[in-house]
């Protein structure tokens, strides 16, 4: 069923608007539909849960359920091939989060397994491509996924004595007042602030401390273009 | 597949009285009211009418009932139109931090731009306005209070009537934003000692565009939209007759029928909350269990997420609403919700159900079906696992 040709067809849309109405994409593409209804990779039974609280190599969480995101991965490693054989998760959030947790967990497992150093290098924009596309807005819940992901590879580093491998996402101190760092910027950005106005009203920064404001607009314009293009 | 149509807060569907009401002001009396010649008058009559009729139901006079855009522009015209009209009396406007973005965002724009000040009285957890609370606002420069009679996303419907009363005693006007209300609560301006309230089409099966603001005679103020002089001044632009009379037809309709379609209302309401409370463990009411519209349910639904949850439900036809973050523009969750004292974790999983005069016992029950399923499942995915007292407690602890 396709609810978006259904409606437009409904309202009989001129070509030049239903065009329109599609490129903004406020409806979600069939693949995030079938991730969402039709979660990949998760738990089937409690003992499996169990059994990967046990003896994953690596577990990771991010986000909090107060921040409307929350997401937690168990991974299963070939250390001799030094790969991701197998790749569990659980998901608190909107219809995108689950289907982008979903569809990542497709891209690391399929095809035997990703390799680490290559699981590493996986950004949000390709889970997005993978998914046809996301609103603007729910870009956000896709960044999770990966960050998950990297979160349970390093504990798999750590576990396994691989301390060199850790990589250690540092911040930046941007406002030193409101102790506002490069990456609660990152954060704003793509929670849809995409202003000055906008990223100040969300985090107080350069309210005190004006002289950062260049250095502030350059990290919007710069995350802007990361995300959005 | 039946539609189970459950967002009549949203907006409501144009009943068929209403709407052949409303072609009969395309086809047949389609002149400008403005105009001299019998097509003209015969528009003119029909609004004239219309005014009397909406008067009578406020139990107040035709003069003082103005046609306008609908709800939105009333409460922008009350506001800012008493704000410039009262410039050198005062500057102080009390309001509830519940209130529809239609007058929050108006105060920000008067505190930024008329060197308004405005007092947000919290609520309880019921979303209640404390009466006390609004007395000890009250300051030498205050000139109005603007509280609504009903909140559109948790039901709740506060004491007008001792608001309004409050106001007169201290000689300070006193607006409401009676949308939601409108459908189900006692309209009688003198009843409710009400200076200024707002109406629209829109939430009482009525087009949407259009809306009144009740004016008590004596008070000024600017208008917002200038032109040829319609609606007493306060309001120019050629009156939108098929729409006024629609509105005006189903305001009548709603008033009628309230006596039998509250109780109603009220049974399948408490049906599906009761419902829910008892089958789903990790549930709770937002909301005043007894002091709210009959037509509202919401509740929070633990460990899972607003946003989901519609879009499974929409899977199934049953459309609704929710306070989470997911669905919202500022990607944060509803102001409402969080004002009760309600934690962001449970205001994520708040749904809104509203009924309306075409849902049905079999609508209710189909809901009641498939909700606990769906919950299971994205509790199934959820790594979230909060405890239920906590938040109740929290929400106490207001």
């Amino acid at each position: 069923m396709n609810e978006q040709t259904q409606v437009q067809s409904k309202l009989n849309l001129h070509p030049d608007v239903k065009a329109k109405v599609e490129s903004k994409k406020w409806f979600y593409t069939d693949t995030v539909k079938e991730h969402f209804f039709s979660p990949k990779n998760i738990f089937v039974s409690d003992q499996e849960a169990e059994e990967y609280a046990k003896n994953a190599e690596g577990t990771g969480m991010v986000g909090s359920a107060a921040c409307g995101d929350s997401m937690r991965m168990w991974i299963k490693v070939d250390k001799k091939e030094d790969k991701i054989k197998e790749l569990k998760w659980q998901t608190f959030g909107c219809a995108s989060a689950i289907a982008s947790t979903s569809m990542l967990s497709v891209m690391v497992t399929e095809n035997g397994g990703i390799k680490i150093d290559d699981a590493l290098k996986l950004k949000p924009q390709d889970i997005m491509n993978r998914l046809g596309g996301l609103p603007n807005r729910k870009f956000h819940c896709s960044v999770l996924g990966d960050k998950a992901l990297r979160s349970a590879i390093n504990d798999h580093f750590r576990k396994s004595g691989q301390i060199n491998r850790i990589i250690v996402e540092g911040a930046r101190i941007i406002d030193v007042d409101t102790k506002t760092s490069d990456k609660d910027i990152e954060e704003a950005v793509l929670e849809g602030a995409l202003t000055f106005e906008d990223v100040q009203k969300k985090l107080k920064v350069g309210i005190s401390n004006k002289a950062v404001i260049p250095a502030v607009e350059e990290l919007i314009r710069f995350y802007k273009e990361k995300y959005f293009g | 597949m039946k539609e189970v149509y459950l967002d009549n807060a949203a907006t409501t569907k144009v009943r068929t009285e209403v709407k052949e009401e409303i072609v009969k002001y395309f086809d047949e009396v389609y002149g400008n009211p403005g105009s001299f010649h019998s097509k003209g008058m015969e528009a003119k009559d029909a609004i004239e009418d219309a005014r009397e009729r909406v008067a009578k139901i406020l139990n107040t006079k035709p003069k003082e009932i103005i046609f306008t855009s609908g709800g939105t522009e009333s409460i922008n015209l009350a506001l800012k139109g008493l704000v410039k009209a009262m410039k050198d009396k005062g500057n102080h406007i009390i309001t509830t931090k519940i209130e529809h973005h239609a007058v929050l965002h108006t105060c920000e724009y008067l505190e930024k731009y008329e060197n308004c000040e405005v007092t947000y009285l919290d609520v309880d957890e019921y979303g209640r306005v404390n009466l006390k609370e609004v007395e000890s606002a009250i300051k030498e420069n205050t000139i109005l209070i603007s509280i609504m009679y009903a909140n559109n996303e948790i039901g709740t419907i506060n004491n007008i009537k001792e608001i309004g009363k409050i106001a007169q005693k201290n000689n300070i006007y006193v607006h409401t934003d009676a949308c939601q209300a409108a459908g189900s609560c006692e309209l009688d301006v003198k009843a409710l000692n009400i200076d200024m309230l707002t109406l629209n089409g829109s939430k009482i099966y009525g087009p949407k565009g259009v809306g009144i603001l009740y004016v008590k005679t004596g008070i000024q103020l600017v208008p917002l939209i200038h032109g040829g002089g319609q609606e007493r001044n306060l309001r120019s632009g050629t009156e939108n007759v098929p729409a006024i009379m629609g509105f005006t037809k189903a305001l009548e309709l709603a008033q009628t029928e309230k006596e039998s379609e509250v109780p109603r209302l009220i049974k399948l309401r408490d049906h599906l909350i009761n419902g829910i409370l008892k089958n789903i463990p990790k549930t709770f009411l937002n909301g005043h269990p007894k002091e709210r519209l009959a037509n509202n349910v919401n509740v929070s639904i633990l460990d899972i997420e607003g946003e989901a949850l519609t879009l499974y439900l929409n899977e199934y036809g049953i459309y609704c609403s929710t306070g989470s973050a997911c669905t919202s523009q500022t990607l944060d969750p509803s102001h409402v919700v969080i004002a009760t004292g309600l934690p962001y974790e449970a205001a994520h999983g708040s749904i809104r159900f509203t009924l309306g005069k075409e849902t049905t016992l079999k609508d209710i029950n189909k809901v009641l079906e498939v909700l606990p399923g769906i919950v299971e499942i994205l509790r199934k995915i959820s790594p979230i696992n909060v405890n239920v007292e906590h938040m109740i407690e929290a929400r106490e602890r207001k």
